[in-house]
């Protein structure tokens, strides 16, 4: 909440001490960084080797499968989970003896977790009273914390009146009201329906901006990820896959793990036939050959697996380059577009989303499709993308 | 025609089922009708038939300085027991629940045992090793004995609620600044009051009732209610036992009930509307 009258709340109150000295370094160093963190409980690893440095104010997404570590990493941040080896440096300050309370950090839980006893002033102003705020202060800034989201006028309402989405919303002041260093939202969008779950999207993609404070969101839902993040981590069985925008993990997967995950790639299985330094000619499973964009030479004979992503196969007259052809096994209409399964002869059929040229294909039909050598990327044996 | 047996066998099925359960309700609670009854009546004797309607029995009963002096003795050993016994099964609740530590299951269990165990086994097991330190008997070891066999009863109640405070609003407070014990006071106890009262009035009823390990470990020359009406009731079933009878049952029934009913309408509020958890 940028206010050029706000003066009183300085956001690390609590962490003094080291102030002065470190604040120069601290200006420049990023909002949160891990070294080289373990997590492990027990024997179970759920997080090894994890490196990842996030930038002042921008909104980075753990993204992955329940199980991965994303959640295990954000709650490492907030001190809830202990990290059994390396460092985490929140704005350039090691935080590992820090204790969650002084970490000064706005937590978001799937669950909501406003507290049932209290009304949303109370919960809303519950941070503000921990760091001495003045009261009329704490009125004020839990007035435009509540107007922030949209519910002003509901200080006296219990969260039990209120619905999921409000609850969120108001879960979500409270998490931000105190300005703290960085946001971290677990899942938020998990516990509420469809929907609102867009509109909430929305809102705190635009809180955020508003506010310019470092947000990380959890969520195995690729959608919500790449609508609103700046960067995401892809993460699959306690270490990261991939980092990068929404674009560039979404067009340039790293993995056969990214390909898959986000977007449900289709995977065609080939061999290396000959290559030059621009293109790759690979004699696909189902006897196929095809060309695909290559960045070095790759040797005759050498497995490799291309990926093409639904919305980049073209059908029917459309299709010109690398040109296949197979019998359509199921058609879903969408309106706008059509998906469709085509078998062309190999292992798995072919997903294709395409604009509807026409009719819409019926089952059974002979079809042909084909993509862009641009339009695909190729993993080399062990699932890595060639570069 | 089948349908219609079928419902006509369903009503007697009902029927059955109604009949059955006055029965139980009736073997439940004739005698502490009885009780309540026979202290109203006129007669000398402590049995039926009524001759009349009076009190008198009652006003004997506040002229008995033994009875006044149990009833005393009585209420304050379960004043205490109530809220000691409420102190250590709360705080003990809250460790085996939210913290993982060696022995926790053990501990879990003993914790429960004097429940189980036969209460005259606990009165002599007691007393025994009282004996064996040559210690006296005193109200001290009176009291004791109370919080022991409450304090399972207290951690059973307040483990359940604690199981049903999700650790969220824990870490919620914990994040927003609130140090463990702050969060504690201003969270986890709030929620856990239905728990600490409703704790509070078992460990209060526990110890108003109880009669054998009282036996056993009252000093010389001590009565509790329940062991004052045991001794009354050797000499005669005097209708002053009755009256007697029916103030113990006010005390063990209402006190409970009240409470109950209070708590109840305070924490109906904040009940509805709580989300489900999904798993990610």
């Amino acid at each position: 909440m940028p206010d050029s009258q706000d003066t009183t709340l300085d956001p690390r109150p609590v962490l003094a001490g080291a102030a002065g000295a470190s604040a120069a370094a601290e200006a420049n160093s990023p909002a949160v960084e891990f070294r080289d963190i373990d997590i492990a409980y027990g024997k179970f690893v759920a997080v090894r080797d994890f490196s990842l440095s996030i930038a002042k104010g921008s909104f980075v997404t753990l993204l992955g499968p329940s199980g991965c570590g994303k959640t295990t990493i954000l709650r490492s941040i907030a001190g809830l989970v202990d990290i059994s080896g390396g460092q985490i440096m929140i704005g350039g300050r090691r935080v590992d003896d820090i204790p969650i309370y002084k970490r000064n950090i706005g937590l978001v839980f799937q669950s909501y977790a406003l507290f049932p006893h209290k009304n949303v002033f109370d919960n809303v102003a519950f941070g503000l009273k921990y760091r001495n705020v003045p009261k009329p202060e704490i009125a004020r800034k839990v007035g435009r914390a509540l107007e922030m989201v949209r519910l002003p006028g509901s200080e006296k309402k219990l969260p039990s009146q209120l619905s999921g989405g409000q609850q969120q919303r108001i879960a979500l002041a409270r998490a931000i009201v105190f300005e703290p260093q960085v946001l971290l939202l677990d899942e938020p969008l998990s516990a509420l329906d469809a929907n609102m779950r867009e509109e909430m999207r929305v809102e705190i993609k635009k809180i955020q901006k508003e506010t310019g404070i470092t947000a990380i969101f959890v969520t195995h839902d690729q959608e919500e990820a790449l609508s609103m993040s700046d960067r995401i981590v892809v993460m699959n069985a306690g270490a990261m896959e991939q980092i990068g925008t929404p674009e560039e993990v979404y067009e340039t997967p790293a993995t056969a793990f990214v390909a898959d995950f986000l977007g449900k790639a289709n995977m065609l299985a080939g061999t290396v036939h000959g290559s030059d330094r621009k293109t790759a000619v690979v004699v696909l499973a189902s006897g196929q050959t095809i060309n695909a964009a290559c960045p070095r030479p790759l040797a005759g004979g050498s497995k490799v697996t291309v990926v093409v992503r639904p919305q980049k196969l073209s059908v029917g007259a459309a299709a010109s380059a690398n040109r296949l052809s197979g019998r359509v096994v199921s058609a879903s209409y969408l309106g706008g577009s059509a998906i469709y399964e085509i078998d062309i002869g190999g292992k798995a059929n072919l997903r294709a989303n395409a604009p509807i040229a026409g009719r819409v294909l019926r089952e059974g039909e002979t079809v042909d499709l084909g993509f862009d050598p641009e339009g695909c990327v190729l993993l080399d044996e062990r699932g890595q993308r060639i570069s | 025609m089948k349908a219609a047996r079928r419902k006509q066998e369903g009503r007697w099925a009902w029927r059955l089922t109604g009949f059955v359960t006055v029965c139980v309700y009736i073997f439940m609670f004739a005698p502490i009708a009885a009780t309540v009854i026979l202290s109203f009546n006129a007669s000398m004797f402590g049995g039926f038939p009524m001759t009349g309607f009076s009190l008198q029995w009652y006003g004997k009963l506040m002229a008995n300085e033994a009875v006044l002096a149990a009833f005393r003795t009585s209420l304050w050993i379960a004043l205490v027991t109530a809220v000691v016994t409420t102190a250590i099964g709360v705080t003990t609740a809250f460790a085996l629940v939210r913290f993982d530590f060696r022995g926790k299951q053990a501990l879990s269990t003993l914790v429960i045992l004097p429940a189980l165990v036969p209460e005259t086994i606990l009165g002599v097991g007691l007393l025994v090793l009282i004996k064996a330190v040559d210690q006296p008997r005193t109200m001290l070891l009176l009291v004791l004995g109370h919080i022991l066999l409450a304090v399972p009863y207290v951690v059973l109640i307040a483990q359940a609620r604690m199981i049903g405070i999700r650790r969220v609003y824990e870490e919620a407070a914990l994040s927003l600044g609130a140090s463990r014990l702050s969060s504690f006071r201003e969270i986890t106890l709030p929620l856990l009051i239905p728990a600490v009262a409703g704790g509070a009035l078992l460990a209060f009823t526990i110890s108003f009732d109880n009669t054998s390990a009282s036996l056993f470990w009252r000093p010389a020359g001590v009565e509790t209610m329940p062991t004052q009406i045991l001794s009354m009731l050797k000499i005669s079933i005097s209708p002053e036992i009755n009256a007697l009878g029916t103030v113990m049952i006010l005390v063990t029934v209402g006190i409970p009930l009240v409470g109950g009913l209070i708590l109840q309408s305070l924490t109906k509020l904040r009940r509805r509307g709580e989300p489900k958890e999904e798993t990610q």
